[in-house]
């Protein structure tokens, strides 16, 4: 203490030291331990499963390959989240947009592209009747979404109890479009040179997290959903429209979620009723470790899509593995989601001590 | 500076700084009771004029009314520059018609930055997206305005309390306020950011602005205020020059006694078996951080013992501390002699305490509990979680409470909720009788209920402590205090300041020593 | 007087809507199907679609209770209820053994069985109550874990336990003509019952659910109560998942107890309580779960198929709690007189 009274040339350093930590730390510590975690995690895949090429490029490509449609959909959850909401009905909603997608082309032949803009006004009208009952009736979003699972469920088996699987070539087309990466190259064992590719859904997935990190950044809405999250009476009390910020972001999840159901159709072109099932706690799952707090208010999409990411190493690392059951990824993924719930807890504790 | 000298010089109120804001013949009930009656209040440009009342005295619903927040039934607000009077719908509406409010707890959200908390709602933009150098270099300035100097781009809870504070009057006058109204700004900071605060409202001052400041705090109030408002039983007792009125005056304004006229009411004395009493409770430097300066105190059988000092002096802390119903972090406590250690209220319950809070709707009544369960439920903790009273014992208890007290209920199971006020406290009261304490913390137990109910509170406190029972006694009500207490502590600024007993108890002196010990 | 006949009209309130609920559904019934009420006796038992649903139902009976607690200690659910039925399951399963005998005495595994229940409650009430974490967040990690921790005991293998005797629990006894799990339903019902009504804990419970800064200061230990309830509520999620194990005679811990916790959630609300906490009535959860049942089986009776029961248990989700919505209480209050019992007068200031 007496050397920084002292005013030594210390000081200085010693404080811009502090200012660099308190500005890690103070403001994005959450999203700052999930990178952390994510290199680490990498790094570790790295050195533990050297001889079946982790490094591969495609790879970690396939990462983003597997799991668009989860971002996409962990997109809209980082938006409830923050606005201290939930929304536990995305994976049925994926289900149900899944299965209309494929009766629609399979059984009543409409074409892809209408399809999908029918799947989507779906999505925006499911969204609306949530986010009414949420933002304008009051009614817990638990126990609203929680009616939304169930209703998505059922309505995906009264569309159809059968599997269906999607044999429109447009979509198909789509499905299997590869976008070559013009570097990163690698020798196959055949010899032939080959480069690492991604599908359009990753496209539209980064855009999506690109759009929304904008919107939440750079629009006034995106500001008073932090606001709303933060202080719902103070948000109030400095004039925003709290109903209408809530209603907002449920409309943007229900248009996320059926989005990010098209791309996870895309993935399977193929649906059943029991498609996605427990979706919807692998978003919730990979936004918290992407360091949004369940409490509202704080949050980022960069960070969830790190959150998935994590996720989606894990999986890879118990498939690598081999001889594991693929239930300890979801294990492993829960006890992560503990950590990152008590840490949460921990840190907002101790601001409350804080403050006191 | 102009106005204060005017101030002081002319003692003809109209003639000073222009008047910003009129409020006249203010009426609002709230279901039946009245809580403003015909209030004039005015505000001037360039001044800090003190809102002081004690607990239902009008003052939050004036600044309710004023802000929005409630709706007043007849009655009209003026504001300077409109032609006609102004009603506030909402606290958004006040806002535009230039009032802002910082309340105590600050309305502002913890998790955005300063910057954005200035600006929420009026972010510049540039391509249509928020421009956040803009609005980080506007948000400074409007802090620098107020000499206030910290990086806006850290989040407003990386701040302390008082920081916090500041950042809310600096947003409240930048969204181009004519009126500031601080409400109880002051209740959790430190002397120094007090004092911080204070060099910040005279230069909101000095900038034109009228400050409606609302405070507890005597000490401040002469301190920083040019002018006082005093409301009393949501009627205007008056509005004075700072300089007119010394503390023992304002204190007597605000108690409701004219302080030349101080009839004397006094508790008969009662017996006093001198030195054979037993000390039920000797606090020895007790006190909580932030909350109670460390206190002794010496509470005897049959003692009721009067905490004095207005609202926000300590004496609710005080009696918290002694029943941990807020643990204290300093000192120690002895019951009947025996050192006591307490970690929560079972502690001190099964010591033989009571507790009647302040608060009677958020920590006295369970209100959709029975009339039954509410007085059984004490005694019910004190006998564990096993140990079931009987039915028959539950309902004779009641019964008998009931009767005793004069309780009005329709049954013994109706719930708590549906009783009057007086009635809901009467039954709190029955719940600590039953458990047959030896030391009982009365605080406020006669607020807000008839006059009727109040009298017969008052007697039975005496009659308690006739019993051999040690009391502590709160309330806002020096004449009640007067007719009860064998002994006062006076209470100023979180801090036990003094005691009075026997024939030194008199208004005249409470209210000197409530007010400072200066001079009248 | 006229102040006595209006408390009985509200107490009787309370109970009037779910039992108005499955009056409905069973009229429903007997206008779809005449014989609905006809008990017949077959192989020495009772059959019926009255028996049925009330055997299939106590295991959400039984749930529900453990819901209502919860509910009511802390305005919150706990919804990790299914998947705790699926260790629970899991863990008895695999302690006697896929054999033709027992591999550990029956009572010891259903006791090993509650007690990883309990374990599971435990974490729950510890978070819930001591860490001041929301109760769906809290419950959320054994919700997503619960079931992978189920997959890992019994090794993702559905397994199945060859001695009758142990489908006694989840079907009859032999010589008794009425299902096994009603008695246990019943029994249940009784113990929480007298634990409510012989201890304190009845008036405890709600007491913190109402006030519980109140609760504190009157001698209350809150955090403690709290913990129990979510305790209590694993170790009736754990029975019913034995139940349901024994009804099939196997484990499958992909589908025990799957969206149980909803119906748990919804049995409660059926039965007029409020999410919100404080004042219960377990006599509305059991009315609440047997209604949820009815109305399954009714559904299954106009052969909707399984998988789209959800539709329309959402659809009476939906409409139940937007009565319960205080915005929709308001505006209805608002058509009625406000003459009537209104709150003790709000002080001013």
């Amino acid at each position: 203490m007496s050397k920084t009274k002292s005013g030594s040339p210390q000081t200085d350093s010693v404080k811009a030291l502090r200012q660099i930590k308190e500005k890690i730390l103070g403001r994005n510590f959450l999203l700052f331990v999930t990178i952390v975690l994510f290199i680490a995690m990498y790094i570790g895949g790295l050195i533990a499963f050297k001889d079946k090429n982790f490094g591969n490029l495609q790879v970690f490509l396939n990462l983003l390959i597997s799991n668009a449609g989860l971002i996409i959909t962990s997109v809209g959850m980082t938006m409830v989240l923050i606005v201290a909401g939930i929304d536990i009905s995305v994976g049925s909603v994926i289900a149900v947009t899944c299965m209309m997608l494929a009766a629609m082309m399979e059984n009543a032949n409409i074409g892809a592209v209408p399809a999908m803009l029918i799947v989507l006004v779906f999505g925006f009208v499911f969204g609306a009747a949530q986010g009414f009952l949420i933002a304008y009736l009051k009614i817990q979003p638990f126990i609203v979404t929680l009616a939304g699972m169930f209703f998505a469920r059922g309505l995906t088996a009264v569309i159809s109890l059968k599997m269906i699987t999607i044999t429109n070539e447009t979509f198909l087309s789509i499905a299997q479009y590869k976008m070559y990466l013009p570097f990163g190259a690698t020798v196959n064992r055949k010899g032939v040179l080959v480069y690492p590719y991604i599908y359009p859904t990753v496209v539209a997935a980064l855009v999506i997290v690109a759009l929304v990190f904008i919107i939440l950044r750079y629009t006034k809405f995106g500001r008073s959903v932090y606001a709303v999250g933060g202080n719902e009476q103070s948000a109030l009390l400095m004039g925003l429209n709290v109903r209408r910020t809530k209603f907002i972001v449920y409309i943007i999840n229900g248009v996320l979620a059926t989005l990010g159901g098209i791309a996870f159709c895309l993935n399977t072109t193929g649906a059943f009723v029991e498609l996605a099932k427990g979706f919807e706690m692998d978003a919730i799952a990979s936004t918290v470790i992407g360091g949004t707090p369940l409490t509202g208010g704080v949050g980022n999409v960069f960070g969830t899509l790190f959150g998935v990411l994590i996720k989606a190493t894990i999986e890879t690392f118990v498939s690598f593995q081999g001889n594991l059951s693929s239930w300890w990824s979801k294990i492993i993924i829960a006890s992560l989601l503990a950590f990152f719930i008590i840490l949460q807890t921990l840190l907002t504790m101790r601001k409350r001590q804080d403050s006191q | 500076m102009f106005f204060r000298r005017l101030l002081i010089e002319r003692v003809d109120l109209m003639a000073t700084g222009t008047e910003i804001l009129k409020m006249r013949r203010i009426t609002k009930n709230f279901l039946g009771v009245r809580a403003l009656h015909n209030v004039d209040f005015t505000l001037r440009s360039g001044e800090i004029h003190a809102l002081m009342g004690e607990n239902g005295a009008g003052k939050s619903t004036l600044i309710k009314v004023l802000t929005g927040a409630e709706e007043f039934e007849t009655g009209e607000i003026w504001i300077e520059g409109k032609d006609h009077p102004i009603i506030n719908r909402s606290p958004k509406e006040a806002q535009q018609n230039g009032i802002s409010t910082v309340y105590q707890e600050i309305n502002l959200c913890p998790n955005l930055s300063v910057g954005e908390n200035i600006m929420l709602g009026r972010e510049p933009k540039r391509l249509g997206a928020i421009d956040w150098k803009t609005m980080n270099k506007k948000a400074k300035e409007a802090l620098q305005a107020l000499e206030i100097d910290i990086d806006v781009t850290l989040k407003l809870d990386h701040y302390s309390i008082a920081i916090q504070q500041m950042v809310a009057i600096a947003r409240a006058v930048d969204i181009s306020s004519r009126v500031l109204i601080l409400d109880e700004p002051t209740s959790s900071l430190t002397e120094n950011e007090v004092n911080k605060l204070f060099s910040i409202m005279r230069k909101v001052r000095e900038r034109g602005l009228g400050i409606i400041f609302v405070t507890h705090f005597l000490e401040q109030v002469y301190e920083v205020c040019d002018r006082i408002t005093v409301l009393r039983n949501g009627e205007l007792v008056g509005e004075y020059e700072i300089e007119n009125l010394p503390r023992v005056k304002l204190v007597a304004s605000m108690l409701g006694k004219d302080f030349d006229d101080l009839s004397e009411v006094k508790r008969e004395k009662t017996v006093t078996n001198g030195d054979a009493r037993e000390k039920i409770i000797e606090a020895d430097g007790l006190g909580r951080e932030g909350r109670i300066k460390p206190f002794d105190l010496e509470v005897c059988r049959g003692d009721v013992v009067g905490l004095s000092g207005l609202l926000g002096s300590g004496r609710s802390e005080l009696a918290r501390a002694i029943f941990c119903a807020d643990k204290p972090d300093k000192g120690e406590l002895k019951v009947k002699g025996k050192k006591f250690n307490a970690h929560t209220p079972l502690d001190s319950l099964k010591a033989g305490m009571a507790f009647l809070p302040e608060n009677r709707k958020e920590e006295g009544i369970i209100a959709d509990l029975s009339v039954r369960e509410n007085i059984v439920i004490a005694l019910q903790a004190r006998h564990g979680m096993f140990k079931l009273l009987s039915k028959k014992e539950q309902e004779e208890f009641t019964d008998r409470f009931i009767d005793l007290l004069n309780i009005k209920t329709a049954d013994r199971e109706t719930p708590l909720k549906q009783l009057s006020g007086g009635n809901q406290q009467k039954v709190i009261l029955a719940r600590w009788l039953l458990t047959n304490p030896d030391f009982m913390i009365l605080d406020e137990p006669t607020r807000g209920i008839d006059v009727g109910t109040k009298a017969e509170i008052q007697r039975l406190v005496i009659e308690l402590a006739d019993q051999g029972k040690a009391v502590i006694f709160i309330s806002s009500e020096i004449e009640e205090m007067l007719r009860t207490c064998s002994r006062m502590v006076i209470m100023r600024d979180q801090e036990k300041v003094g005691e009075l007993s026997d024939d030194d108890i008199t208004q005249e002196n409470i209210m000197k020593a409530i007010a400072g010990g200066q001079a009248v | 007087m006229k102040q006595e006949s209006l408390m009985k009209r509200i107490t009787g309130f309370r109970l009037f809507l779910p039992i108005l609920c499955l009056l409905l559904v069973l009229l429903v019934n007997l206008i779809q199907t005449p014989t609905f009420f006809k008990i017949t006796v077959q192989n020495g038992v009772f059959y019926g679609f009255i028996i049925d649903i009330i055997n299939r139902s106590s295991g959400l009976v039984i749930m529900a209770l453990g819901m209502t607690l919860v509910v009511a200690s802390s305005g919150g659910t706990d919804i990790s209820v299914g998947a705790v039925s699926a260790v629970a399951g899991a863990v008895c399963v695999v302690a006697l053994g896929t054999g033709e005998a027992y591999q550990m005495p029956y009572a010891l595994s259903l006791l090993l069985a509650l007690i990883v229940g309990a374990l599971c409650g435990i974490v729950n009430g510890f978070l819930v109550a001591y860490m001041r974490v929301q109760p769906m967040v809290a419950t959320l990690i054994l919700f997503t874990a619960g079931r992978g921790i189920a997959q890992l005991i019994t090794g993702s293998f559905i397994l199945y336990v060859k001695p009758e005797h142990f489908s006694y629990l989840g079907a009859f006894l032999p010589g008794v003509p009425i299902p096994t799990p009603c008695f246990v339903a019943l029994f249940l019902i009784l113990l929480t019952w007298m634990l409510l009504r012989f201890t304190t804990l009845g008036m405890y419970i709600q007491s913190v659910g109402i006030n519980r800064r109140a609760s504190r200061l009157v001698g209350l230990n809150s955090k403690l109560i709290i913990f129990l309830t979510y305790v209590f509520c694993s170790i009736c999620a754990s029975v019913a998942g034995l139940i349901s194990v024994s009804r099939t005679s196997s484990i499958d811990a992909n589908n025990v107890g799957l969206y149980t916790e909803l119906d748990a959630i919804l049995a409660v609300a059926i039965g007029g309580n409020s999410l919100g906490g404080g004042k219960f009535s377990l006599a509305g959860s059991v009315i609440g779960a047997i209604t949820i049942q009815a109305l399954t089986t009714t559904l299954y009776a106009m052969h909707v198929a399984a998988d789209q029961l959800p539709l329309y248990k959402a659809m009476v989700v939906i409409i139940i709690v937007s009565l319960q919505s205080p915005v929709v209480k308001k505006w209805f209050s608002g058509l009625k007189s406000k003459t009537s019992y209104s709150e003790p007068a709000k002080e001013a200031n």
